[in-house]
């Protein structure tokens, strides 16, 4: 764990250097309006960046939660191995994946999967 | 004793970090001159002796940049996100699996999924910092791709662990020393090779910044040091995807020079699917990865969960 600290100090001592060396050695103008406006394509933006998105990139990341969640549970499977009753452990795995698996057919087939409606 | 190998691990450390930063500039210079050939011309030949140190002076040029500070822009994560995915991906090349000197996880598999997750956030914040629309679109964009072939990922790789049963990444050698994985599971190696492709968002996928649609997607407003770290971070997790491929499929590390060979064959293979492939389509990048990748994977998984019980 000190050893992970250790690195890790290191590691963010080496990258926020290199951010900052260019910070200190580049060329500096930024007198400039154009400059330092949002880039497009020569003119001014037109509309803000802050805007609302689509909801599919949400019901995605909501599909993926569910999912991710699952793979957290499947992976103490690997460990418990060597620790329970084989015929229990390999009963409880199949179950859990073959869950899964119908789990990710139904939401195919509700069409929660489909990109464009 | 114990301060004294804390010294050693981080000298090591040192060593592998500018192993890694050199082994990344050869690694553009290989693709533009890949890039080049495929697209019969020769790539950059005069810096130095015959281009070998063009990356450095790219590195020079790029430092010396102005960097910007784009208006209306959320400043410190606009400064920050690059220096923080840099910092994920230097991390991630802490599981290089050396018998000695360096950290030995035994629970690596863990460790690199949880870099990779936290990967997207940067990616995330940068193109929603800068207030750009091309930015944010290409953050968008990269955000639904890296977490759905995410999901596919980690389920492809359990399936490989489920063969060796531990999360020791040095284990993979163990259990590969008569035969490579990539024979028992060619399909599963397949389906890696084109998740990773999508998870660095490498070209046949590269959603995150579609050069002809999006300028240059969610980095459009960063500009010196921002960029470089962007990019180092880019190219070092293919990098990084190349070593895991060898080692999950072919053969693992048992210290050899042969190891080294493999991985820069896999990082020319990303190199090669570049200069080959047009983009995809977005909404059929979704379906490959919900519709094929995953389900596929799992029927996979069930299967070598089968194959394992069987075994023993």
């Amino acid at each position: 764990m000190i050893l992970m600290l250790n690195i890790f100090t290191i590691i963010m001592m080496i990258s926020n250097i290199m951010m900052f060396l260019s910070i200190i050695i580049s060329k500096k103008t930024y007198m400039d309006r154009e400059k330092c406006s949002p880039f497009e394509c020569g003119f001014d933006p037109k509309s803000s960046a802050r805007i609302p998105f689509s909801l599919h990139f949400f019901l995605i990341t909501v599909i993926f939660l569910i999912f991710d969640v699952e793979i957290a549970l499947i992976f103490p499977i690997i460990k418990l191995f060597k620790l329970v009753n084989f015929f229990l452990w390999t009963k409880i795995s199949f179950f859990f994946i073959l869950i899964l698996l119908i789990g990710l057919y139904h939401e195919w087939n509700q069409n929660m999967l489909n990109w464009t409606n | 004793m114990f301060i004294l190998d804390i010294y050693l691990i981080m000298i090591g450390l040192l060593i592998l970090i500018v192993g890694v930063l050199i082994g990344v500039a050869y690694l553009t210079l290989l693709e533009r001159k890949v890039l080049g050939y495929i697209q019969i011309r020769k790539g950059p030949n005069k810096v130095g002796f015959m281009g070998i140190l063009q990356p450095f002076s790219d590195g020079i040029k790029l430092f010396t940049k102005e960097q910007t500070y784009p208006n209306f822009s959320n400043y410190i994560c606009y400064y920050f996100s690059p220096v923080l995915s840099f910092i994920l991906c230097l991390m991630i090349w802490m599981l290089i699996p050396y018998y000695f000197n360096l950290v030995s996880f035994n629970l690596g598999i863990l460790f690199f999924l949880s870099c990779t997750s936290l990967g997207v956030y940067t990616v995330m914040v940068s193109g929603w910092s800068s207030n750009s629309n091309y930015a944010l679109l290409g953050g968008l964009r990269a955000v639904a791709q890296t977490i759905s072939y995410e999901v596919s990922l980690a389920l492809i790789l359990m399936s490989s662990i489920v063969m060796i049963m531990d999360f020791n990444l040095l284990m993979f050698s163990l259990y590969q020393s008569m035969i490579w994985f990539i024979f028992l599971m060619f399909p599963l190696g397949l389906c890696w090779m084109s998740s990773s492709l999508a998870e660095t968002n490498r070209t046949p996928f590269d959603f995150a910044e579609g050069e002809s649609e999006l300028v240059s997607g969610f980095n459009v407003e960063y500009s010196s040091g921002g960029f470089v770290l962007i990019f180092l971070a880019e190219y070092s997790s293919i990098l990084f995807m190349s070593l895991l491929f060898t080692l999950i499929y072919l053969g693992g590390f048992n210290l050899s020079i042969f190891f080294y060979l493999k991985l820069s064959l896999i990082s020319f293979l990303f190199v090669w699917v570049r200069g080959t492939l047009p983009r995809y389509r977005y909404d059929k990048l979704m379906y490959l990865s919900w519709k094929s990748y995953l389900p596929v994977s799992l029927n996979f998984l069930l299967f070598f969960l089968g194959f394992k019980v069987f075994l023993i």
